[in-house]
């Protein structure tokens, strides 16, 4: 593998790793849940998908490698359902909200 | 006979499509093993999908994919930078986005683009008055938020998928 591959795939794994980082303070600092959902999601689709196109590469262009593609279906499969654990969640959250302005909380 | 066979052609292929991206080093076995399993996975969920969406355009869908992951690019590191900011700047809000689209299939496609975007969470479907309740992490004009939602993804989805 040429040194600029080599140091694409680094740059790529660099910027997934602080995407990462970066959802993680985002849910450390913000104030509620709805508004802490907002960090995990970047984290998924910036940071892993960095870090999924930096493997395809690096698989890709080892000696005797052949294209590497799992990663695809990683982030398809990742794309499809992570909007429905934010949805649940943020579901759950206006339930809870709700159920406590009606009644008396205990 | 054809249409007993295979309800929905795109979903058997996309099925067969992902069966050869996971079974890497593919061989003629596993090749027939992914046929039978892209011709049963749609007939075992066919009741799943009573109208399937039919799509229109599929070069405009490419099209629409590329927009939406320059999208998701630009909102991450407004996100990033909002993230790492002072708080007290940032204005979350409820947005509803009355939808004219008419079809589950679409709606929850369009939620999930909207939740996979950073910066927006799509919370909930309301199928009697078809709006989209949306919450902005940093949204100080709700309703430039709804026009670009309507816009840049339920007008596309709608070409798209012709209704």
């Amino acid at each position: 593998m040429s040194p600029a591959l080599e140091s694409l795939v680094a740059l790529l794994i660099v910027l997934g790793a602080l995407f990462i980082l970066l959802g993680s303070i985002g849910l450390a600092r913000l104030p509620d849940l709805l508004n802490r959902l907002h960090g995990p999601t970047k984290a998924t689709t910036m940071g892993v998908g960095a870090m999924l196109l930096a493997s395809t590469i690096f698989f890709s262009n080892r000696a005797g490698g052949r294209v590497s593609l799992h990663e695809v279906a990683i982030l398809l499969f990742l794309f499809i359902t992570a909007p429905v654990t934010a949805h649940l969640l943020a579901k759950a959250a206006l339930h809870r909200k709700k159920t406590k302005g009606g009644a008396s909380d205990g | 006979m054809m249409r007993r066979i295979l309800p929905r052609p795109l979903l058997a292929l996309t099925v067969l499509l992902l069966w050869v991206l996971i079974s890497s080093p593919i061989s003629a076995g596993l090749l027939l093993l992914g046929s039978l399993l892209a011709i049963a996975l749609p007939l075992l969920t066919r009741t799943f999908w009573p109208d399937p969406p039919r799509l229109a355009r599929p070069w405009q869908a490419l099209r629409f994919i590329g927009v939406f992951a320059a999208d998701i690019f630009t909102a991450n590191w407004r996100v990033a930078r909002q993230v790492i900011g002072p708080l007290y700047r940032l204005s979350p809000a409820f947005v509803e986005v009355p939808l004219d689209l008419r079809d589950p299939f679409l709606a929850t496609l369009l939620g999930s683009i909207v939740s996979l975007t950073p910066g927006t969470v799509a919370i909930d479907v309301d199928q009697q008055r078809w709006i989209l309740l949306v919450h902005a992490l940093d949204a100080p004009d709700p309703q430039a938020l709804v026009r670009e939602i309507k816009e840049r993804y339920e007008q596309p989805l709608k070409e798209i998928f012709a209704c």
